[in-house]
């Protein structure tokens, strides 16, 4: 089990935001972002979680409810304010091993509790918050759709450690029938299935790879230079006219490697109406 | 409605839901004579990725997108077809599903009310096209969050696959969820949870202890499904109807954050039991809208 003070999304959270105004496994803490007052968001290992199967950097039951009220407060106290740029950025710190597997998660509605946590970043973004998911470690599966894959903007540190993927090597290569091995060769020609950053990247769903960054001790410079770049993602965000995902379609990326993704909008699209 | 603790064989019944396919289910939905398929097997929009990988590919890549009229209303159902590769979300087959949502909002928008409809049979992510499949699951549940302001999204969980993985969460974004006992919904299917946590967690060869936890009637007797109904095409068509009539929600279930954190920590973790759990979640009278 990982400790609290070692854990990438604790140690970010606290360069970036300074002290968690919530307790683990959801620390939350609103800190200066630019010209902007954002609220900064990690999930935390927790070692004496009620729940036995979801005390590491995992999202489980309480994991997503927590997220969601993290958000919610956000948009809630925001939303009757009425100046420029009133709704506050929400920043997704993202060091998420997997959602916890266990009978009582399932039973208790895990699936449930981590689309509370799906529906509060959407919600957010659609109410005109500036919503930037920050990847430091693992963004796995169920536990990254829960916390950062809503967000308008998505960007990552090129760093060991980071990745974005649907299933472990391990339990993919067991499911798939194949070696790990295998499985690193097919990532190397199938996109999709590379566990590496860079081809992630690829597919039109990072808005930036920031390299240079130890993601696990950076120093004052690199932590100035993640803050800038999450800065900058909110001033794109706030000038663009979209709040939905459509963006991830539209750039230069999406436009080779998801040609499908276009292809099947655009022949739906036309037969909608009928003949 | 049909409600828990009909013993009807689903065997027996000469119109069972489950035993037709993605295309016959979305068929029995609409109105008669309405059904419209769009991107069927003729537009061939297959998956790119299966085929370097030396797997056969099917013409719809396993979802069926259909519209018509349920209810008089214009209407758009996507259903997913568990025959082919177990239901799994790729690229292809998940767009489908994502546009049919976004074309659907894009139309609430303008004022015309399509009412959506998502017959779910799936596994989750398609591993061999994985983080595409993971993607486009976010863009569905973008679009069900956006869309479900204007309309409601039924969702219909009818078996045998059941619905797992990143769309179960798609599932409990739907504003309403129909069921069947046959059915089941799980963010982590029951193999995968004895795999990664052992089989004194969870023995997934127990299907009577799975369906106690995560089946239809349990889901439906602690709210998180909304009606549950017998594996019968009238029945599930039916069901979908008085679900759009209940009309948009005023709060929905994953929106109702201090409730359920409420239920949470009256839950004792050590202890707690499919039973137990219904005296804590369950609802008033057959799984109603809270």
């Amino acid at each position: 089990m990982s400790d609290t003070t070692t854990t990438r999304g604790a140690r970010w959270l606290k360069a970036l935001a300074g002290e968690s105004s919530g307790a683990a496994p959801v620390w939350w803490a609103d800190a200066p972002l630019g010209d902007d007052i954002a609220r900064f968001i990690a999930v935390v290992p927790d070692a004496s979680n009620r729940f036995p199967r979801a005390r590491d950097n995992v999202v489980g039951l309480e994991q997503g409810w927590r997220l969601a009220q993290a958000v919610r407060g956000a948009i809630a106290e925001d939303a009757a304010r009425t100046e420029p740029h009133a709704r506050r950025p929400i920043v997704a710190i993202v060091d998420v091993k997997s959602q916890a597997y266990g009978y009582r998660e399932e039973m208790l509605g895990i699936h449930l509790a981590c689309a509370a946590a799906v529906d509060a970043y959407a919600s957010a973004r659609l109410a005109g918050h500036p919503v930037i998911a920050l990847i430091v470690g693992p963004a796995m599966s169920g536990a990254f759709l829960a916390h950062g894959y809503q967000a308008n903007r998505i960007v990552a540190l090129d760093a060991p450690g980071t990745l974005v993927h649907a299933m472990g090597k391990e339990a993919a290569a067991r499911v798939t029938r194949r070696s790990v091995d295998e499985l690193d060769a097919l990532g190397e020609t199938i996109v999709p299935m590379s566990y590496s950053m860079t081809s992630f990247a690829k597919l039109g769903l990072l808005d930036q790879l920031i390299d240079g960054v130890d993601a696990d001790a950076p120093d004052d410079a690199q932590t100035e230079r993640v803050r800038a770049v999450l800065a900058e993602m909110v001033r794109d965000a706030r000038a663009d006219t979209t709040r939905d995902l459509s963006r991830r379609l539209r750039n230069d990326a999406a436009q080779r490697t998801r040609a499908a993704s276009i292809e099947v909008r655009r022949r739906l699209a036309e037969q909608w109406n009928g003949a | 409605m049909n409600t828990a603790g009909s013993a009807t064989n689903p065997m027996l019944l000469h119109d069972s839901f489950i035993e037709l396919s993605a295309r016959e289910r979305a068929r029995s939905l609409f109105d008669p004579g309405t059904f419209r398929e769009l991107l069927g097997p003729f537009d061939r929009l297959e998956s790119p990725w299966l085929p370097l990988q030396g797997i056969v590919c099917q013409a719809d890549d396993g979802v069926v997108i259909a519209r018509g009229t349920i209810g008089g209303a214009p209407a758009v159902v996507a259903a997913i077809e568990s025959a082919f590769q177990g239901g799994s979300i790729g690229e292809v087959a998940g767009s489908k599903i994502a546009a049919a949502l976004e074309l659907a909002l894009a139309d609430c928008e303008r004022g015309h009310v399509v009412r959506p409809v998502v017959l779910f049979e799936t596994g989750g992510v398609r591993l061999q096209e994985a983080n595409l499949g993971l993607a486009v699951i976010a863009e569905i549940q973008a679009a069900i969050v956006a869309l479900r302001a204007h309309v409601p999204v039924v969702g219909v969980i009818a078996g045998m696959v059941g619905c797992f993985g990143g769309m179960s969460l798609a599932a409990a974004l739907c504003s309403y969820l129909v069921m069947t006992k046959q059915g089941r919904l799980g963010m982590n299917g029951p193999e995968v949870i004895e795999q990664e946590a052992g089989i004194d967690e969870l023995d997934a060869s127990d299907r009577r202890h799975v369906w106690q936890l995560i089946g239809g009637e349990q889901r439906a007797r602690t709210g998180f499904a909304d009606a549950l109904v017998d594996d019968a095409t009238d029945a599930v068509s039916a069901a979908v109807r008085e679900m759009f009539a209940r009309g948009v929600r005023a709060e929905h279930r994953s929106e109702q954050v201090d409730g359920y954190l409420a239920k949470l920590a009256a839950v004792d973790p050590g202890t707690v039991t499919p039973e137990a759990m219904r005296a804590i979640f369950g609802t008033r009278s057959n799984g109603g809208a809270a």
